[in-house]
């Protein structure tokens, strides 16, 4: 026999209360793992390569109203701007579902293609979308996802718009952070919408990183007092400003986490403690013999620590090991497109199980340093 | 035996030993100015009626209380100069603990149980076996060595008990009510292998017990009341 070895088989003697303490510590920890990892994709937008050279231009007063056609010509003449295309959301329903798992947007091909450089579309797609008013480009993923095939229809029924679009799927397009999305030209909603002259947003294609800034203010001010004042902003800032419409989901989800920690300190700390108490007389022996108090406190620490890590194996590995495995979109109806688990999300829930572990082991450890052997003995079973 | 050279063959040397302890607002004494010397290979049985000091004594001269005054010196030492981690040192090799309740660990076999001091030593694995096999074997055990303590009968686990007190070849052994919770077949083994230990082995053996029987077997019993002696009995062996 070790002492490693008298640890473990102190550790499971009542296999019952092990596993019950180690499920309490993984469940836990996998719930926090989660809800950091919710926390990050929420307020963490991942960003494309190209985002830093990217600029959205959306109407000042509400994201919700157009801005008129004209701007183009403007916006175009502005010193740094490489490229610009219309970028009108549609927001339609597709086939019975209550909420569409991808988005749609109205664009102009060619400007397209020139200011979302990352997207890869296969020459023949591409010729093929120029060519067809009434032809759209589809994310690979929402391909997958629903099986589509170059051909089928793509029939979308309009929310914000009062007309349904029927158009034919002619490409594929993926390479972006985000492959799930629609796009088709923007003259064809025009038509269906009688063309009202009006865009949804600009996207703006900077020369540089460097320019980017500059090209942001001078949109700003080119039309800053006229009837459609706009806000310009990097990419990153548009996404960003969904996420503000989440409210203060950091501090909601903080406390819930902080929540789940302190219970799980109180399960520990009671379950050691019971644990423990039931060894008096037996650790009394073992001072008796000739086991000193570091020694004794040793193994209960030990002891501890092995049944808090040991869930926080269970618990944050199975945590790992599923948000690795799970399509996370199709589970989330589209609400992420990705669910990973950091390496710092991973060192905090195994930090604070070692935190846990030494804690419960603390209170229970000091009680069986401070009783005399004597007092030891005298306990009952 | 002139009185010098029965000093000199003392392990353990009591002085105006006292033991007083609070319950509550009441100071207790347990021991009141105690006197008292046990040869080598002494066995020495203290009785008295529950609450006389005679198991407060045995934890003193085994180093797991400590006297309010007086000196308790064993094999020279006065143990009240050792701090806790000397003390606990100390008991691992030079004491032997036998309980009434066993206090076998549940959770280890019979071997482990008697291994459990030796993991304080700095012998090898094979050294500690060897010296396992042999207390097991000394108590009639060796082939229960791998059965865990539920899977004894009493008189077995006090034989465990025992070897686990004699792995480290300590000089003296200490039994608290020994015989305790056996029955009379089982207490009669235990109580023969206390005998050797004291007659061949050499050992220092100190034992409180409540059964004049049980008694019996020792060299000597010295009778306690309210914390002082009443009476010493030097056996015929």
């Amino acid at each position: 026999m070790t002492t490693a070895s008298f640890i473990l088989r102190n550790a499971l003697r009542n296999k019952r209360r092990a596993t019950l303490s180690a499920l309490s510590v993984a469940v836990s920890l996998f719930l926090f793992i989660t809800l950091q990892v919710t926390l990050r994709e929420l307020t963490i937008p991942p960003e494309d390569v190209g985002a830093s050279l990217r600029i959205a231009v959306r109407n000042k007063v509400s994201l919700a109203q157009p801005l008129p056609f004209r701007q183009l010509q403007k916006i175009e003449k502005i010193n740094g701007v490489e490229a610009i295309t219309p970028f009108t959301y549609f927001g339609g329903l597709y086939r019975n579902e209550s909420f569409t798992t991808f988005a749609q947007f109205a664009v102009d091909p060619v400007r397209f293609t020139n200011v979302f450089l990352e997207a890869k579309i296969a020459d023949d797609h591409l010729e093929a979308w120029l060519k067809n008013r009434g032809s759209c480009l589809v994310g690979v993923d929402t391909i997958k996802r629903y099986n589509l095939e170059i051909g089928e229809k793509m029939l979308l029924s309009g929310t914000f718009y009062p007309v349904n679009l029927d158009m034919e799927i002619v490409g594929i397009y993926e390479g972006t952070f985000d492959d799930r999305n629609v796009f088709f030209h923007h003259k064809y909603l025009d038509e269906m919408t009688d063309d009202p002259g009006t865009v949804g947003t600009w996207w703006v294609r900077a020369g540089s990183a460097e320019v980017a800034p500059n090209v942001v203010h001078t949109i700003n001010e080119t039309f800053a007092n006229t009837s459609a004042e706009v806000r310009a902003e990097s990419e990153r800032a548009f996404q960003m400003g969904f996420v503000s419409m989440w409210g203060n989901i950091q501090m909601l989800i903080d406390s819930i986490c902080s929540a789940i920690v302190f219970t799980l300190l109180l399960v520990t700390v009671s379950t050691m403690s019971m644990a423990i108490r039931e060894r008096f007389r037996e650790l009394a022996i073992l001072k008796a013999i000739g086991y000193r108090r570091h020694e004794l406190l040793a193994f209960i620490l030990a002891e501890s620590l092995l049944l808090s890590l040991l869930g926080a194996v269970i618990g944050v590995g199975g945590a790992a090991w599923l948000f690795s495995t799970i399509d996370i979109q199709q589970l989330s109806s589209g609400m992420f497109i990705f669910f990973e688990v950091t390496n710092k999300m991973l060192g905090t829930a195994f930090l604070i199980s070692l935190v846990l572990g030494v804690v419960a082991g603390i209170a229970p450890g000091w009680s069986v340093c401070r009783m005399s052997v004597v007092d030891g003995l005298k306990t009952l079973d | 035996m002139n009185l010098k050279s029965k000093v000199m063959n003392s392990i353990v040397e009591i002085r105006n030993l006292s033991k007083a302890y609070n319950q509550g607002e009441i100071q207790v004494t347990a021991l009141d100015d105690i006197h008292l010397s046990i040869d080598s290979s002494d066995f020495l049985t203290l009785m008295g009626p529950s609450g006389s000091g005679k198991s407060t004594l045995l934890h003193i001269i085994a180093g797991i209380d400590r006297q309010t005054s007086g000196i308790c010196k064993v094999q020279n030492i006065d143990l009240s100069n050792l701090n806790e981690s000397a003390l606990a040192d100390w008991r691992n090799q030079n004491v032997g603990f036998i309980f009434q309740s066993f206090n076998l660990i549940p959770v280890l076999t019979a071997f482990e149980n008697v291994e459990l001091p030796l993991l304080l030593t700095r012998l090898g694995r094979k050294e500690r076996k060897a010296l396992v096999a042999a207390a097991l074997e000394l108590v009639g055990l060796e082939d229960r060595s791998h059965h865990l303590p539920k899977q004894l009968s009493g008189g077995q686990e006090q034989r465990v008990a025992i070897a686990r007190a004699l792995v480290t070849d300590p000089a003296l052994v200490v039994a608290d009510e020994p015989t305790g919770n056996l029955d009379s077949q089982s207490a009669q083994q235990v109580l023969e292998i206390l005998q050797s230990l004291s007659n061949d082995a050499g050992k220092t053996v100190i034992m409180v017990t409540h059964d004049p029987k049980a008694a019996a077997f020792g060299k000597r019993i010295i009778q306690l009341e309210k914390g002082r002696f009443e009476k010493e009995e030097p056996l015929v062996s």
